[in-house]
């Protein structure tokens, strides 16, 4: 049993303009120990599968068609929020893009780390080792502590009582990922963790988490729009394009031997050390319209192989381990 | 932060040297004849004329403006043409019924309009936030005179619950003046019955007041919480499973109220100045009373004392709501 | 192109009196409003007893509860309280609507100045009004009025004086604005004088602004006039006035409530139809407001 998998999930969200169906059957399975990247353009619904699976997609506006979401071998989708709310901080952790708005300003960190180590201490005593009342709390500042220094912010003790703005970029983002990893989830989602960061800490940060991975026996399902970013830190990787996953499978076969048009775009999109000028190609067109998104694959429009039976019907995903949805997948020697 | 202070208070002066020049003006420019008011009905022009002497009312008015800021440099803020007591006698007896009026008032809209906006916020677009919204809406639109005659009319003329008006029944003894609030000294002197019968007084009156400043808070709050509910941290605070009760309550609502606090210190003010209206209705012998009897009989002094008292009550309220910014907000620093 | 704009403000209208109509307070408030106003223009001549109106009494009929004759009872005097509600009607709905377009006046007129002259004039005029904000309004209305004499008209003129800042602030900050903006700086340029840019660059910028203020307020003066009229400067009897009414027969509750009652109720309803369409109209006009 995957610790996350995630079957045909379909998601529309009711924009002014109609109802967009912005999930088109997400198929992945996540487990422990494995850190998979989701990639792909802004819009395409990488971040939104993240906020399904801890169901905080608000509905409305958003609506989910089809699908299950298994936790753990349960859906859930088809659980009551109670439930879920259960989860989150425990089960499942979350990070997110802008550590400067996603530290309350108006508390110190020790304050914020104290009350989610708490509500997870209600559900997972073994987080506080069995302390209550009084004693929780003290154990809940000795966590927060640790916590700080695991994710190397120095002087750990001494700091918990500055709030957020006294702190860097970089050492907010750590304070985030100590928060999610303080009620010991067994998934970590991360949402372009380290988009809004400096490059330089933007590695420590990656190393960070996949150190964390080993420590905390966890799946990690890493948003990002950054190929850089997957191939020096995901095991497995899923390029998603317009609501579909169109190419996943272990990291080193996708970025070695892109098999989709698209993951081939997107690797010919980056500049490396010995790229020729005039070599960098961009993709022509634009995004398809989701309100009305053409019948077959979504690619379509913009692909240079695409043919009248792609534009007919989706394709399905197809392959072990190293899966493609395409007709025409490029040949391992492309 | 101690500088911050002083140069705030600093500032306060030009401010009250404006409003005695605009006072003197409105005064001494205007027509109407004070003294004459003052001298009686039935006086002759002599007796007119000694009496504007004796209050140094027949030299020219820069003279008597000059007089009175200097007098003002030693605590002296004149003398009251119809009683011929000084003001400062009157302002000190009067301030703390009307401080303990505002403040009582003040109290129950914050405690009641906080939460009331926090709600309103959370059940957004639905009906708690509907009916909240119409009866806010009402609220303000209810002039506090006539709210305090229903009051009267309900609770003390038919009802006969709580006193009609006044602040003390002139026929009980009154607790101890320590900090000149009836409710605070009967506490302090451990006077039960003297602090009910303090707060029956004080009920109407309060509650009166506090619709409208109730109505505003409760507007105010709601919209910072609407936008503060948006903000990416109240989405990690529920990602990482803080009870919702707990983010409302704790996280977001700290976070709201200081945006609500800028109109709590404008509210202030205003209150200070609205007394006038549920003083008279209830007989609430305050400052409002005393600068309406004033105003009424053109008897300048008093009223720029009372205007002094509560222009510098409303600066020094500002000051503490900029202080608490601090307190709430931290990164607020005072420099 | 000027028909592209044009056409475009007239598709702004239409989606904001769509928005509008969309709530059902707005609708009312307005209803209240065209009431108020539609009693303020014929009410001395649909009032059951025009004579109680011009100040005739009629001492047999004193303190009748309400009935089909008089449906708000009679006062002190036997005269029909009905009838002096609907005539006070006119009363409040004029002395609100002078402070609110004298203040509207004033205080443009000062933040233009303020805007377009700069330096220290504009130090001045601003911390004139500044101190509009400390001095409590009702006081200083209360200590003009009192100087000036009893009267509607005076007691207009004083609470105007202490009406004016907000409308200065407003602008000012579009004068301060649009001073910067290249077409303005360029019509200068070539000569347009200040007034010329005042009326075709600023004060069209304010139009919804100033409309939203203006009815919000509108209901906060008839408010103020009719405290004045409570405490007892300003409008004298038999002047027919909400406030005025209220503080002469509050001396007669609880027995005779009906002559407090209902003065006051007339003013709550208009005040709270102002308040609902200033509301409504601010939630349409003004994008920064919306919630």
């Amino acid at each position: 049993m995957a610790l996350l998998e995630i079957r045909d999930l379909h998601l529309a969200m009711r924009s002014f303009d109609g109802e967009a169906h912005v999930l088109n059957g997400i198929d992945l399975a996540v487990e422990r120990r494995e850190v998979w990247g989701l990639v792909g353009d802004t819009g395409c619904g990488k971040s939104l599968t993240g906020l399904s699976v801890s169901r905080l997609v608000p509905t409305p506006p958003g609506r989910f068609l089809a699908g299950e979401i298994r936790f753990e071998g349960r859906d859930l989708l088809a659980c009551p929020e109670a439930e879920v709310a259960e989860l989150r901080g425990t089960g499942i952790g979350m990070i997110f893009q802008d550590p400067t708005t996603n530290l309350n300003p108006a508390f110190s960190i020790r304050t914020q780390l104290v009350d989610v180590a708490l509500s997870a201490a209600r559900r997972d005593p073994a987080i506080l080792e069995g302390a209550r009342g009084r004693a929780a709390q003290a154990a809940a500042e000795r966590l927060a502590a640790a916590m700080l220094d695991r994710v190397g912010i120095p002087d750990a003790a001494a700091r918990l009582g500055d709030y957020p703005h006294e702190f860097s970029g970089g050492m907010r983002q750590r304070v985030l990922i100590a928060m999610a990893l303080i009620g010991r989830p067994d998934l970590l989602i991360a949402d372009e963790p380290t988009t809004a960061l400096d490059v330089s800490v933007q590695a420590q940060i990656l190393r960070l988490i996949r150190a964390m991975v080993e420590e905390f026996d966890m799946g990690v399902l890493l948003i990002t729009h950054n190929l850089g970013v997957v191939a020096q830190s995901c095991t497995h990787v899923a390029v998603m394009y317009a609501g579909n996953i169109v190419e996943s499978g272990p990291v080193r076969a996708v970025l070695t031997t892109p098999l989709h048009p698209y993951t081939r775009a997107l690797l010919q999109a980056i500049p490396t050390r010995g790229v020729v000028r005039g070599a960098l190609r961009g993709l022509a067109g634009a995004v398809p319209n989701l309100i009305a998104p053409p019948p077959g694959c979504r690619f379509a429009p913009r692909c240079p192989r695409a043919t009248d039976a792609c534009r007919a019907a989706v394709p399905p995903p197809r392959g072990e381990g190293h899966r493609v949805a395409c007709l025409h997948p490029g040949d391992r020697d492309a | 932060m101690l500088r911050f202070v002083l140069r705030r208070l600093v500032l306060v002066l030009p401010v009250l040297l404006g409003m005695t020049v605009m006072m003197f003006i409105i005064a001494r420019l205007l027509p109407g004849d004070p003294v004459a008011l003052a001298a009686g009905p039935n006086a002759t022009a002599a007796e007119i004329a000694a009496y504007a002497a004796e209050f140094g009312l027949d030299q020219p008015v820069t003279v008597q403006y000059w007089r009175y800021l200097s007098g003002l440099l030693g605590g002296d803020f004149g003398v009251s043409i119809f009683s011929r007591r000084p003001v400062l006698d009157d302002l000190l007896t009067y301030l703390p019924a009307t401080l303990e009026l505002v403040l009582a008032a003040m109290f129950l809209a914050v405690v009641l309009g906080i939460p009331a906006g926090l709600a309103a916020a959370v059940w957004r677009n639905r009906w708690p936030d509907y009916l909240g919204r119409v009866a806010a809406l009402a609220a303000i639109s209810m002039p506090r005179f006539f709210l305090g005659l229903l009051l009267q009319l309900g609770f003390a003329m038919w009802l006969l619950w709580l006193p009609l008006g006044g602040r003390f029944p002139i026929i009980l003894e009154p607790p101890p003046l320590v900090t000149g609030f009836l409710t605070l000294d009967a506490l302090i002197a451990g006077d039960g019955t003297a602090f009910a019968t303090a707060c029956r007084h004080l009920a109407m009156p309060a509650i009166a007041m506090c619709l409208s400043p109730l109505a505003t808070i409760m507007r105010m709050m709601r919209a910072s919480t609407i936008e503060v509910l948006q903000q990416d941290y109240v989405m990690t605070a529920r990602a990482l499973g803080l009870p919702a009760r707990q983010i409302v309550f704790k996280y977001v609502a700290k976070n709201a109220v200081s945006a609500t606090l800028t109109v709590i210190g404008l509210y202030f003010g205003w209150l200070l100045g609205g007394t006038v209206l549920v003083e008279t209705v209830f007989d609430w012998p305050g400052l409002g009373l005393y600068a309406t009897q004033a105003i009424v009989s053109q008897d300048f002094m008093p009223v720029i004392g009372v205007a002094m008292v509560i222009g510098l009550l409303f600066v020094l309220v500002n000051l503490v709501v900029d202080l608490l910014y601090g307190v709430i907000n931290p990164k607020v620093r005072y420099s | 192109m000027t028909h592209a704009v044009a056409s475009a403000r007239g598709q702004a209208l239409r989606r904001g009196w769509f928005r509008f109509r969309q709530s059902g307070l707005s609708m009312l408030g307005a209803a209240l409003v065209v009431a108020v106003l539609a009693i303020a223009i014929v009410g001395p001549w649909i009032a059951p007893f025009p004579g109680h109106v011009a100040g005739g009494v009629d001492t047999a009929n004193r303190f009748l509860a309400p009935s089909l004759a008089h449906p708000f009872g009679t006062n002190e005097l036997g005269q029909d309280v009905l009838s002096l509600v609907l005539a006070g009607t006119r009363i409040s709905v004029l002395a609100g609507l002078g402070v609110v377009v004298l203040g509207t006046l004033f205080g443009t007129l000062v933040g233009a100045v303020a805007g377009f002259a700069g330096g220290w004039t504009d130090e001045v005029l601003m911390r004139l009004s500044d101190l509009k904000l400390t001095i409590p309004g009702l006081i200083l209305a209360m200590a003009v009025a009192a100087a000036l004499g009893a009267g509607l008209l005076n007691m207009v003129i004083a609470i105007a004086l202490s009406w004016w800042p907000g409308y200065a602030r407003l602008v000012r900050g579009e004068v301060l604005a649009r001073k910067e903006e290249v077409y303005v700086a360029a019509a200068r340029a070539i000569g347009a004088s200040p007034a010329r840019i005042l009326f075709r660059h600023v004060l069209p910028n304010i139009v919804s602004p100033v409309v939203v203020k203006m009815s919000l307020d509108m209901g906060f003066a008839i408010l103020t006039v009719a405290s004045l009229g409570f405490i007892g400067i300003g409008v004298r009897p038999p002047t027919p006035e909400w406030g005025t009414l209220l503080s002469v027969s509050r001396s007669y509750m609880p027995d005779f409530w009906w002559t407090a009652v209902f003065p006051g109720l007339a003013m709550f309803v208009a005040i709270f139809g102002f308040n609902l369409l200033g509301d409504g109209l601010r939630d349409v006009l003004d994008p920064r407001a919306r919630r």
